[in-house]
């Protein structure tokens, strides 16, 4: 067991050694310092010029915004239309179907918004055109688009009075060509070399030894799994996802792509530090994301390694923890530390069935997604961040009777104004749309979709509520994990979580986005004695305090429903 | 917006290129250096493939080690976990039923020495291995089934535990019964 531990602490240690160096460099490069990532550059200018970008144009926030928006639309026309019609496209050699209008709706939806939840399976629900074409594409666009908005609020929050804040084509661009494509590249390159499939080959047949003839669903897995960790989207080629023993397999692929998935949004993080020259403001970011991340993981690690209680009254010793739900290869202890970190990442790809969790890991796991802020997805976590963090320097200017002020700039009721309306959109997507899915369940219990209500649940009683409220959590947080018994791939979840997904993506970029852009302009303020200094292990308290206390005014009695009530009763 | 969207379209375009025909291209290119040629590793038994390195059998008969309960029978066509919460009472018959059959199919066997492994689903229902443990229980039923020495088929379990110094050990269930076919 204890080795098992060594396991995750190595992970973790890893995963810092490669992520700060990482943020360092692109701080580097976004001052226009020299760095590696220079070789890129004349790729970089000839992609500038065939698409007739000015690269020295700078923008203002609302120019950004809306260069964000028209090729986010343009790549979800372009996503639907793959998707229903891939039946009848090239590389399907499987013969899948096209996918339904609805299903297409939710997953061009889901791609796009970094979220991934997945109502299909990769084996059946797609074609090798659309995996590569959509999922893998939007993988990598929607991680870049991530990026490119938290270096726009870098800029504003660096330079002094402006409205010039880069270019939006530049930051999309360098996202992709210095951090994703050459990343991935090197991760995809030692999955295949563990032996995830590469080729375009369609399923194989085969008699096993005891004589059943079973198949074997293969297709290129390796290039979309690198993307989709090191992308923070988390959407996988097949069905189970890294659980898959083709997308995962063994425990070095596993370590690899935990190594993955953390490390751009780690990164971020030092960056924003030392791009600001605020290197101390970074570390207090840091320690409280890192308080958040460890005081989910170990209720829920110490109840993975417990077992199942149930389970020890049938008379079974559980000496290796739970294993509903795990794969042997993995165990316990790196799958609790893998679903903590999937879900407060905002990846969502899973190593073990989420649905198979200990009610209090269950829990944790919903409480990572519903603050969506430790550490958080590509780009995204530290603009929720940034929300907690404007409402904690309101707060706490309240409290010492001064003018709430950040980085030099008075923060007033506009930026208020917007930060709240961010705060409190994520519980109300959560919470009314687990109110509503509960209503139809019970109400319509026979409506005429393809799953009907009467059905969607796979566990009886408070666990199956937490399936609902786990899948619109998952959606809010642009996670993409599920507690997958749910019955989710009908009209009724298809339509309700991909308009959950637009809004909790799009908003929560714009309203950050909107208050750097205000703050940008402002006069700027030199500290003085009384200035309340954001960059204090004492502030950095307050802003785990704010997280704490909205997230349990705003979810403490749902989570009392459900894994709670679990918990207790089991 | 007008003006956002050439960029937009051909910005697409070039990047469906570098990520996708490109990016996967190269990594297919890589893939055929690795063993398996990026098709996925077989597992040859007289030039005959009997199975994939990483894809678990279905193994129920008792002259073959077991592999862990699965939700999709090992049809690697398609993969799933059972999706069952820890406190559903159909679940918990499910998880009984197996520790009946266990018990039945090894006498002298005590329902505290059934590892978690041999009556919990997988995660995909693919799972390749189960843990040591589960193997060395497994060995009295093999042995005796087949006519062969316990020590025998004892010292080619001990053979196939693949050691992990940060994870689980684990047992490779086809590569097992493999070795145990040809120790006649």
């Amino acid at each position: 067991m204890n080795k098992e531990i060594l396991g995750v602490l190595l992970t973790f240690g890893f995963s810092l050694l490669i992520a700060i160096p990482l943020g360092k460099t692109i701080a580097r490069w976004l001052n226009g310092e020299k760095t590696i990532w220079n070789f890129m550059a004349p790729l970089e200018r000839f992609i500038y010029k065939v698409c007739g970008i000015n690269p020295a144009e700078e923008m203002t926030w609302q120019q950004h915004m809306k260069a964000l928006l028209t090729i986010n639309l343009i790549w979800f026309v372009y996503a639907f239309v793959l998707l229903i019609s891939q039946g009848s496209l090239l590389l399907n050699p499987d013969g899948n179907p096209s996918q339904s209008p609805d299903l297409a709706f939710n997953t061009a939806i889901s791609f796009l918004v970094n979220c991934n939840l997945q109502h299909y399976s990769g084996e059946s629900g797609l074609t090798y055109l659309t995996q590569v074409f959509v999922i893998a594409f939007l993988q990598f666009v929607s991680a870049a688009t991530g990026i490119a908005a938290v270096f726009v609020l870098f800029k504003a929050l660096r330079d002094k009075v402006t409205d010039h804040l880069g270019n939006y084509w530049v930051f999309f661009t360098q996202s992709i060509t210095r951090i994703l494509l050459p990343i991935s590249l090197v991760i995809a390159t030692l999955l295949a070399f563990n032996g995830t499939p590469t080729s375009f080959e369609g399923k194989d047949s085969y008699l096993s030894l005891q004589g059943d003839t079973v198949q074997v669903a293969r297709g290129p897995a390796a290039g979309m799994i690198a993307i989709k960790h090191l992308g923070t989207n988390g959407g996988g080629w097949f069905g189970v996802n890294s659980a898959h023993p083709l997308e995962n397999p063994n425990y070095f692929t596993n370590t690899v792509e935990l190594i993955a998935q953390v490390i751009v949004p780690i990164a971020l993080v030092f960056a924003f530090g030392f791009y600001l020259k605020r290197r101390k403001l970074s570390t207090v970011i840091f320690a409280v994301m890192t308080l958040g991340f460890l005081s989910l993981l170990l209720p829920a690690m110490v109840s993975e390694l417990g077992g199942n209680p149930a389970i020890e009254k049938l008379g079974i010793a559980q000496t290796t923890g739970a294993m509903e739900g795990k794969e042997q290869r993995f165990g316990p202890a790196i799958s609790s530390y893998w679903s903590i970190v999937t879900t407060i990442i905002s990846t969502g790809s899973v190593n073990s069935m989420h649905d198979s969790s200990m009610p209090l890991s269950g829990a944790m796991l919903l409480l990572g997604m519903m603050t969506n802020a430790f550490y958080g997805g590509c780009g995204v976590g530290i603009l929720n961040f940034f929300i907690y963090l404007i409402i904690a320097v309101f707060i706490s200017g309240l409290m010492v009777g001064r003018t709430p002020e950040f980085l030099g700039r008075k923060i007033e009721a506009r930026e208020m104004k917007i930060a709240s309306m961010i705060a409190i959109l994520h519980p109300l997507l959560i919470l009314a749309g687990t109110a509503l899915s509960s209503w139809v369940l019970v109400h319509h219990p026979e409506a005429d979709w393809a799953v009907k209500p009467g059905n969607w649940l796979n566990n009886p009683g408070a666990h199956g509520f937490s399936e609902m409220l786990y899948e619109y959590t998952s959606a809010a947080a642009n996670n993409g994990s599920g507690f997958e018994g749910l019955g989710d791939n009908n009209l009724f979840w298809n339509i309700s979580t991909g308009f959950v997904l637009i809004l909790s993506r799009f908003l929560p970029i714009i309203g950050p986005i909107a208050i750097a852009g205000l703050l940008a302009k402002k006069k700027y303020i030199p500290e003085s004695a009384g200035t309340l200094r954001s960059d204090s292990y004492t502030f950095g308290l307050m802003i785990f305090a704010v997280i704490v206390i909205l997230a349990a005014l705003a979810f403490f009695p749902a989570l009392t429903l459900g894994p709670l009530a679990e918990y207790f009763s089991i | 917006m007008k003006k956002y969207i050439q960029p937009s379209i051909k910005l697409s375009l070039v990047m469906l290129i570098l990520c996708c025909v490109i990016y996967f291209g190269l990594v297919a290119l890589i893939g055929k250096a690795s063993r398996g040629g990026g098709n996925g590793e077989t597992i040859l038994v007289n030039n005959k493939v009997v199975g994939y390195e990483r894809i678990g059998q279905k193994f129920t008969e008792d002259r073959y080690f077991w592999s862990r309960p699965s939700a999709v029978d090992y049809n690697a066509a398609g993969s799933a976990g059972s999706n069952k919460g820890p406190s559903n009472p159909d679940y918990l018959k499910i998880v009984q039923e197996r520790i009946d059959t266990f018990l039945v199919h090894h006498p002298g066997v005590g329902k505290e020495q059934i590892p978690a492994d041999m009556v919990t689903a997988s995660a995909s229902g693919l799972d390749p291995n189960i843990s040591p443990a589960a193997a060395r229980l497994q060995v009295g039923r093999v042995a005796k089934f087949r006519g062969l020495e316990e020590a025998s088929v004892n010292a080619l379990v001990e053979q196939h535990i693949e050691k992990n110094p940060i994870g689980p050990d684990v047992v490779h269930v086809l590569k097992l019964n493999i070795a145990l076919d040809a120790l006649k």
